[in-house]
């Protein structure tokens, strides 16, 4: 190893991609950590002060007054402010919601019904009265207190069941798998016709698929509207179909497939493919049995890229799936919650972690295949 | 679960029936034209059958290629020269009322805005990254962080990014980590994406997050390619760091600079997700790719209309898609 | 077992010839090597007996049959390629068996060729191996396997040992030697650059130049005997040297004069009427000794080699285009920058006329 590439890159190069990865990770990490936080917590502090104890303004009961004993005529109920729950300090305490923080942890301050209550650092209270309590509710105890990070899962439990996100799940699903598998078996077919075989026209079907590659989708979507509802219309059947938005990402996807799929075919020995020629393989054995397995990586590179970009597209979506209930994919749900619940930040969060999460993990567990890919076919438009 | 079932179903009789189609049109071309044996018929024969056969491996391709993309990208171009429901011919008259449209032009001054900065600052970025993180034991890992928002949705992103951007009034809490920032260094809240001009920075913000991962992988690849020799050339010959980047490593990856900004250039060219979901083209964001969306459904839609604004979309892409096809014609014939 | 013969075969890639006209005929059970520079067409020769590229024109047939639209896995050849082009994601076993299970043979016997073949390769060790476990002359025998169970009639090799050191080179030469022994009734052709691999491997040499056959003959023939100046260039290492001469006397008390020089008699029947054109003569390194006092070359030296085993004299011979090398045996003791004269046998001096041809020789 020598200076111009070696590993020890002096401290202003781990200090400056520290700062990069913190800009470039925060936004993520930030959507995460405020999906796990409570309701009430996402709406009045920022995420940043979730990871240490802060110090908050609560309100609490007092056990109910049947829980009171009696001792040398006097009355009292003891308990815990935290019950239990958590543990944190209290700093202050007040007896009026106007003023949570009048006395000092340990102080005993007058209740304004008669009596005197008492909170300890430690969250133990005593209420004392020289009369019986009556009632049916707890007194109420205003206090200040620092509380360690808390995480909850109640944001996710909620938009699963009443925000409709679990049924966009299995609809993203259902629009992602066959738009992913399909595309890449026909793609394999016509990459190799493309790479190994001699026709008339080759070129010129090479230079077209490159040419697709960048065309923007934009250009298909009003003929392929059109060409939808009249097909709907003739045969008597809904529009907007899973088999139709199948197809569309299938064309779609088949420029970048086919591109793909061929160099790296290309690239396969010449001559591995003579010998099998030799032996007597026909051109459906050499593709089956001798380009198939060994094109697998670049079979997953192209699977991954369509998975992700399937997944993730909300203009086809849009476009050609319909809008109800039991078709809208999650990125046209999550559009819509922000136009319905756009200041709910724990719906929104954990909405947008769901369905962000399924292309993280396979990203990250399939980083290389992707990277592999981007490399062979870096013309996608 | 039923649905996934039936999805799963679809699934088998559709990669099956892919499968079945090769697999028998093949079987059905050797059953015509046999090949077995010696002598002038098996022969021609098997002449016959290899210049079939291409076609039966290139069909369903040539077939959805044409259907989905080769057929539209002319029927838009028709299209963009008929009324709203296609039916009456208007020659010119949808893009005369694009030029004179305020939100057409708009589009088109923040189209430009957009071509300029984010391949620009992405690939740059990229760049940069792609250098220092080569040299640090743990780069693989920063890689891998800056590379993660790829793989978020475009939705996704821009609702992470609305949340950064968040507004409370002066003086509350501020739960947007930019406002908290600005309020930190003792600044005035803002809310950001309401702020004509400057909100498109502030949308192209996102764009960068995602695309820099991408320019930064392929960079890499293209820096470690470099050869070692002439980094080692320069060292001898005195070069420092920066140097070394500048005159020997920079010019010698020009090429996949260009096609790392050609794609990104793009992909600009065609963001939709990010404007709709931000502003959906409110305070002056609106772009081509968005504009158009909203004419396709608009008032039951204006076909002519949008047609209109793709072809213009298209238009843009032309000079990239020569060139792209020049050089696979070029990288072809090296081959 | 199959005879080859090859009659007016062309062969162009687009517009441009690769094989301009190509008349052979290989007997059965021979061993005959294709040989040239690169370039010269020997491979495409190969490929066009395999059926891997199409005839231009011509006849090609095997066994008797014309085979030139016949599909290579019909032809009864085997080939083993320059790169192995072993499966890389079968086993040894079933690249071996590939070719036979595609013809449906059935399991017992592919299991017998397939162990008999690897027996013979001394493979059975490495017989569930996938081929990257493998080094590269363990690969090599796996693909002439693989051509072994085929059981063909025709034997191909393309330049099989090119990818190899050279020390594995010498031991799969040996081999491939054997094996010939061991099916003599297969035919076999082999190409090669190796002119090495040609002369100890061949029964008959084919020496190819530019998509022409320049010379077919057995090595000794081809060495004591080439038909012209390329393939007596091409033989022979270091190659033949040669300088221009003028013809002097003809039949049998021919001679010849180089320029500056004195006039040599040579064996060779030259015809009469070429009393005065210029011609090229030829000799051998190997053939040069020392001559005491005027030998038929003279010149200063300028370089001499030492190997151990020979010494390497490069002479600066007025008229000669290139340095003269003289070969010795042992460590010669002449020092740089001495005049001397080189002679040879008589019957060692090749002589080629104008066109490159050579006159034929007593």
């Amino acid at each position: 190893m020598i200076a111009g590439r070696s590993k020890s890159g002096n401290a202003f190069v781990h200090l400056a991609v520290l700062v990069l990865v913190v800009v470039w990770t925060a936004p993520t990490a930030g959507l995460l950590i405020s999906s796990l936080r409570a309701k009430d917590l996402l709406s009045v502090s920022g995420w940043w002060t979730a990871l240490t104890a802060t110090e908050q303004s609560q309100v609490g009961r007092a056990a109910l007054p049947e829980t009171q004993v009696e001792k040398n005529g006097r009355y009292f109920i003891r308990g815990n402010v935290f019950e239990g729950e958590t543990t944190g300090t209290v700093n202050a305490f007040g007896v009026k919601i106007g003023d949570p923080s009048a006395f000092k942890a340990g102080e005993t301050a007058d209740l304004p019904g008669g009596g005197t209550i008492k909170v300890n650092a430690d969250g133990s209270y005593e209420i004392a009265s020289e009369t019986q309590f009556e009632g049916a509710r707890g007194q109420r105890i205003f206090y200040i207190a620092k509380l360690p990070p808390k995480f909850t899962l109640a944001n996710y439990k909620e938009v699963l069941s009443t925000a409709g996100i679990g049924q966009s799940f299995v609809n993203s699903l259902t629009v992602t798998i066959p738009a992913t598998i399909i595309p890449v078996l026909i793609a394999a077919y016509a990459a190799y016709a493309l790479a190994w075989m001699k026709f008339p026209g080759r070129a010129l079907i090479l230079s077209l698929v490159v040419g697709l590659l960048v065309v923007p989708l934009q250009m298909s979507l009003i003929p392929l509207l059109r060409l939808y509802n009249d097909v709907g219309l003739f045969l008597g059947v809904p529009a907007k179909t899973y088999l139709g938005i199948w197809l569309a990402h299938t064309g779609f996807g088949l420029p970048l497939a086919i591109y793909l799929l061929r160099n790296y075919m290309a690239g396969l020995p010449r001559e591995v493919m003579e010998s099998a020629r030799v032996d007597g393989a026909s051109d459906f054995d050499i593709f089956v049995k001798i380009v198939l397995p060994l094109s697998l990586p670049a079979l997953a590179s192209f699977a991954i890229f369509q998975f992700l970009w399937v997944w993730n597209d909300l203009l086809v979506a849009l476009v050609f799936l319909g809008a109800q209930n039991d078709q809208l994919v999650l990125t046209g749900r999550l559009v819509n919650l922000l136009g319905s619940r756009g200041g709910n930040w724990e719906i929104l969060t954990a909405s947008a972690f769901i369905t962000i999460i399924v292309p993280l993990v396979v990203f990250l567990s399939l980083q290389r295949f992707l990277v592999r890919g981007l490399l062979a076919g870096s013309v996608k438009g | 679960m039923d649905r996934v079932a039936s999805a799963l179903v679809t699934v088998i009789i559709g990669v099956g029936g892919a499968l079945l189609y090769f697999y028998l049109s093949n079987l059905i071309l050797d059953a015509i034209f046999p090949a077995r044996g010696k002598g002038p018929i098996a022969a021609r024969n098997q002449k016959i059958a290899a210049s079939i056969r291409p076609w039966l491996f290139l069909g369903p391709s040539l077939i959805a290629l044409g259907l989905y993309l080769v057929y539209p990208l002319v029927d838009s171009i028709r299209l963009s020269l008929f009324n709203r429901t296609g039916d009456e011919f208007v020659g010119l008259q949808n893009y005369i009322w694009a030029v004179n449209d305020n939100q057409f032009r708009e589009s088109v001054f923040n189209n430009i805005l957009w071509l300029l900065v984010v391949p620009a600052v992405a690939t740059f970025m990229g760049l940069i990254i792609a250098f220092l993180t080569d040299r640090i034991w743990w780069g693989n890992i920063a890689k891998t962080l800056i590379f993660m928002p790829m793989a978020i949705s475009f939705v996704g992103a821009s609702v992470i990014w609305k949340f950064i951007y968040d507004f409370r009034s002066e003086g509350s809490t501020q739960i947007g980590l930019l406002n908290a920032i600005v309020q930190g260094f003792g600044g005035a809240p803002e809310a950001w994406i309401t702020l004509p001009f400057w909100n498109n920075f502030f949308l192209m913000v996102i764009l960068v997050w995602i695309q820099t991962g991408f320019a930064m992988v392929i960079l890499s690849a293209a820096l470690r390619g470099i050869p070692d020799e002439t980094i080692e050339a320069a060292v001898i010959d005195g070069a420092n760091g920066w140097q070394l980047f500048f005159f020997i490593m920079i010019p010698q990856i020009w090429g996949t600079i260009a096609v790392v900004w050609t794609t990104i250039t793009i992909l600009v060219l065609k963001v939709f997700d990010i404007v709709l979901t931000m502003t959906n083209g409110q305070w002056q964001t609106q772009v081509l790719a968005n504009l158009m969306f909203d004419w396709m459904f608009r008032g039951g839609g204006d076909f002519g209309r949008g047609a209109a604004i793709a072809v213009c979309i298209m238009l843009a892409v032309i000079p990239i898609m020569i060139w792209n096809i020049r050089r696979a014609n070029a990288e072809m014939k090296g081959r | 077992m199959a005879e080859v013969n090859l009659s007016g075969i062309t062969k162009s890639f687009g517009a441009v010839n690769v094989i301009k006209g190509v008349d052979l005929d290989i007997r059965s059970g021979e061993f005959v090597v294709f040989v040239g520079p690169s370039g010269c067409g020997k491979s495409t020769l190969l490929r066009l007996i395999a059926g891997l590229e199409d005839i231009t024109s011509g006849t090609m047939k095997i066994d008797g049959e014309v085979v030139n639209d016949v599909a290579p896995s019909r032809r009864g050849i085997a080939m083993v390629f320059q790169s192995y082009a072993l499966y890389p994601h079968m086993t040894v076993y079933n690249n071996m068996a590939f070719g036979m299970k595609l013809a449906r043979a059935s399991k017992e016997e592919i299991d017998k060729r397939v162990r008999s073949a690897a027996e013979i390769l001394q493979l059975v060790p490495y017989l569930e191996r996938l081929p990257k476990a493998l080094s590269g002359g363990q690969r090599q025998p796996v693909a002439i396997g693989r051509a072994i169970v085929r059981n063909p009639k025709v034997f191909l090799f393309d330049e099989p040992l090119s990818n190899l050191d050279a020390a594995l080179r010498v031991a799969t030469r040996i081999e491939i030697a054997k094996l010939h022994e061991d099916m003599s009734a297969t035919t076999m052709i082999y190409v090669t650059h190796d002119q090495v691999e040609a002369m100890t491997l061949a029964d008959r040499i084919v020496v190819l130049n530019a998509g022409l056959i320049e010379q077919v003959g057995s090595p000794m023939e081809l060495y004591h005997r080439p038909a012209n100046l390329f393939v007596a260039r091409f033989i022979g290492s270091p190659a033949m040297n040669i300088l221009p001469v003028t013809i002097e006397g003809v039949n049998g008390e021919a001679h010849v004069r180089a320029e500056g020089g004195e006039a040599v008699r040579v064996t060779t029947r030259i015809p009469a009427g070429s009393k005065g054109r210029p011609a090229t003569l030829g000799v051998r390194p190997e053939d040069l000794t020392l001559a005491t006092g005027h030998g038929i070359l003279n010149g200063k030296v300028m370089l001499v080699e030492k190997l151990g085993e020979v010494s390497m004299l490069y002479i600066d011979v007025p008229g000669a285009k290139e340095p003269v090398v003289a070969k010795f045996a042992g460590e010669a003791s002449i020092e740089r920058g001495a005049d001397i004269g080189l002679t040879t046998a008589t019957g060692n001096l090749h002589v080629f006329d104008e066109n490159g041809v050579s006159f034929p020789r007593a």
